[in-house]
């Protein structure tokens, strides 16, 4: 399944570091994330919960780009 | 400018105008500590704070932390020497945010401007409820088969039929093309086109998600995350230099100094100190990582605005690349539609015997009925038809105003007893119509395929920028020939299948192989779905509406002419070039400055210059590929 969010993020290599944050939570089988367009795009894994994993992606992309936000 | 942006535009001004007021004031020691510290807080405490954050999480290597760093080092610096000097570090963090405020405003007024471009589909649709009244509604809730009128100057949210109403439609968001077409009752209308002239009622025949104008904006939005080669450099590189280069100015501020006590000499700490500080300033890779993807959208960007969609950063980079063009010929660099090339009378005007035939041929639904009808539109005086006999394959015997008017090939007019003249060869690459009047041989006509206009002049453009040219196609060899010879298409495989199309473009590839250049396809992608998919870049042409060719090819071209390919490689090309510009140009001046900043030729007020200005000029120079025009016929 494949869905995509809106983002906020300042600087490009930010968004690289959320693409690299959100790509090591489990259930993520691929992120990718547009700072053109401000979007990420997740593909998950079989079964995988959107809602709980995108919760999990938010944390760690939080914590590697303290200002970045992803509304769900 | 952004809430936020205004903000931190204020911020600067401030602390600007205060450190250059504070030259003139006369204070020292602790009170001049006191009052840069202020500024100096004042302009960097969101970057300190987000260093902080930083380290806490332990993703301590960003850029916030460098310049942390680097100016509390300059401070510190400037304490122990006793200098009173704190403007550099001032200066530093206010550069800094001078060129992280650029960066934002650069990057989100690029981003308007592309996607302002891009918003081909209206927010709003009127739709007309049973009373016949016009509500305007979100076009995300209009059903399937729901009827919407499209007021003139509006824009066509949702595919459809015209139920009522006739106009002309300004294509130019989905082809480039200028020319309006004209629109009448029973017609297909696609979504992003503009009503010119009349009110039109339309019945939907797609979903808004569904229709043209939602697709080609979610195509180029989704473009820039199938990434490039150069895209994917950018980010290991960026992950490798950042550490490479604090190392780097580890070494730099604590082994020189080492090395110099050992030797017995002064070590001079506070010189090779402020040296590795100014290393970490340079070391942000910035300019790189915002000029790269930018170039690539707005190369993207602008190449949607001539009705070019490219389908991610990647295909721009391998039609950039490209050096053999294979065309499909048939609805590609032909027409695809048949007509009368060539009228060959015996004993009556060219005029007459076109007219003739086409009456014969009047109640006929065949291809070639319908071009001869098209070839003479208006009734030349009253005619009667009767008596038709068609014979399926042959041709058609009919009495034309009296007269008996045989058409068709050679056998059909032995058959109709017409035996002496048909039976000369005819050298010709098209479909040839014999023509009988009351038994008499009276010539023939030449149906075939025509070219498009443009059709040789791109062949011309290609070659001329340096492409090879080829063409594909299931018709027969002396008709396939007969178009290239026209075209200057020096290699011709004729009288393929599809699955042998997928073969030949497989060789050519393989021909070609690694390193020489890719392989671009041409089709229009109403039979050559698999050779679109095949080749390395597959360009479906004039694949307005056609859900297939958008789907299999890595490029669309919106409209039919075949020149915007000549297009589509210019803006892959320079927008490649754009991009090698800005990897290197930014990775040598960040490196000679790093090797000036070691050797101490350099100070720091330098070194924010070359961060800032490097990525203020990368900026710059990306935006430049959404401005790249179109390829005219006949070069520049």
């Amino acid at each position: 399944m494949r869905k995509t969010y809106q983002i906020e993020v300042d600087c490009a290599n930010c968004a690289n570091k959320m693409e690299n944050a959100a790509c090591g939570v489990p259930g993520v089988k691929e992120a990718t994330v547009n700072f053109m367009a401000l979007k990420m795009k997740v593909e998950f894994d079989e079964g995988a919960d959107p809602a709980a994993v995108m919760e999990e992606v938010r944390k760690q992309c939080k914590r590697v780009e303290s200002d970045c936000e992803i509304y769900l | 400018m952004s809430g936020k942006q205004k903000k931190n535009l204020v911020r600067i001004l401030i602390a600007a105008a205060l450190t250059g007021g504070m030259h003139f004031v006369p204070v020292s020691g602790v009170v001049r500590f006191l009052i840069y510290l202020g500024i100096y807080l004042f302009i960097g405490y969101d970057i300190l704070r987000k260093a902080f954050l930083g380290i806490r999480n332990r993703q301590p290597l960003d850029e916030n932390l460098l310049m942390s760093v680097a100016t509390v080092g300059a401070f510190a610096l400037a304490l122990y020497r006793g200098t009173g000097d704190y403007t550099e570090a001032i200066a530093v963090m206010l550069f800094y945010q001078i060129g992280e405020w650029f960066q934002s405003y650069a990057v989100g007024k690029s981003r308007r401007n592309i996607t302002e471009l891009m918003n081909i589909a209206p927010d709003t649709a009127n739709i007309e409820n049973e009373n016949g009244q016009i509500e305007p509604v979100d076009p995300e809730d209009v059903d399937v088969g729901a009827v919407i009128v499209v007021q003139p100057g509006e824009r066509v949210p949702i595919d459809g039929v015209i139920l009522s109403g006739s106009s002309s439609l300004d294509t130019s968001a989905l082809t480039g093309e200028s020319m309006p077409r004209d629109v009448r009752e029973g017609d297909e209308i696609l979504s992003g086109c503009i009503n010119q002239s009349g009110v039109l009622r339309v019945r939907t025949t797609k979903a808004f998600g569904e229709s043209t104008a939602s697709r080609v904006m979610e195509m180029i939005e989704d473009a820039s995350s199938r990434k490039s080669r150069s895209e994917n450099f950018i980010s290991r590189f960026a992950r490798v230099y950042t550490p490479a280069v604090v190392y780097a100015a580890l070494a730099l501020g604590i082994l020189p100094p080492l090395i110099l006590l050992i030797l017995g000499r002064d070590a001079a700490w506070g010189v090779w100190i402020y040296r590795a500080l100014t290393f970490l300033v340079i070391s942000c890779p910035c300019a790189l990582v915002v000029s790269i993807p930018l170039s690539f959208f707005a190369g993207i960007g602008g190449a949607g605005r001539q009705g070019i969609l490219i389908k991610g950063s990647n295909y721009l980079e391998a039609l950039s690349e490209t050096s053999t063009a294979v065309f499909d010929k048939t609805g590609t660099l032909t027409k695809g539609v048949f007509q009368v090339t060539d009228v060959h009378p015996e004993g009556m005007s060219a005029e007459e015997l076109l007219l003739l035939c086409a009456q014969a041929e009047r109640y006929s639904v065949h291809p070639i009925a319908v071009s001869l009808r098209e070839a003479c539109p208006s009734d030349h005086g009253e005619y009667t038809v009767e008596d038709v006999r068609e014979t399926a394959g042959h041709g058609v015997t009919a009495r034309v105003n009296g007269k008996t008017v045989t058409v068709g090939n050679g056998r059909h007019l032995k058959q109709a007893g017409v035996g002496s003249a048909p039976d000369r060869e005819i050298e010709t690459a098209g479909t040839i119509l014999h023509a009988a009047v009351d038994g008499r041989y009276a010539g023939y006509l030449v149906i075939s395929d025509v070219i498009k206009p443009n059709s040789v002049q791109t062949i011309r453009e290609l070659k001329r920028i340096g492409l090879e040219t080829v063409m594909l196609t299931g018709d027969g060899k002396a008709a396939a020939d007969a178009v290239a010879g026209k075209l200057g298409i020096s290699h011709v495989y004729s009288e393929l299948l599809p699955q042998d199309k997928v073969s030949r473009v497989e060789k050519l590839m393989a021909e070609r192989g690694d390193g020489k250049g890719k392989v671009a396809f041409v089709g229009d992608g109403l039979n050559d779905a698999p050779v679109l998919a095949r080749a390395d870049v597959g360009i479906a042409m004039g694949a307005m509406g056609s859900d297939a060719a958008i789907e299999a090819a890595d490029l669309v071209l919106m409209d039919d002419d075949p020149m915007k390919l000549v297009t589509a490689v210019r803006i892959a090309r320079k927008c490649m070039r754009i991009v090698k510009e800005n990897t290197w140009g930014a990775i040598l001046i960040k490196l000679a400055c790093l090797l000036l900043g070691a050797l101490g030729i350099t100070n720091m007020w330098a070194a924010i210059f070359a961060d800032v200005g490097v990525m203020v000029l990368a900026v710059l120079n990306a935006i430049r590929c959404l401005f790249i025009g179109p390829a005219r016929p006949g070069g520049k």
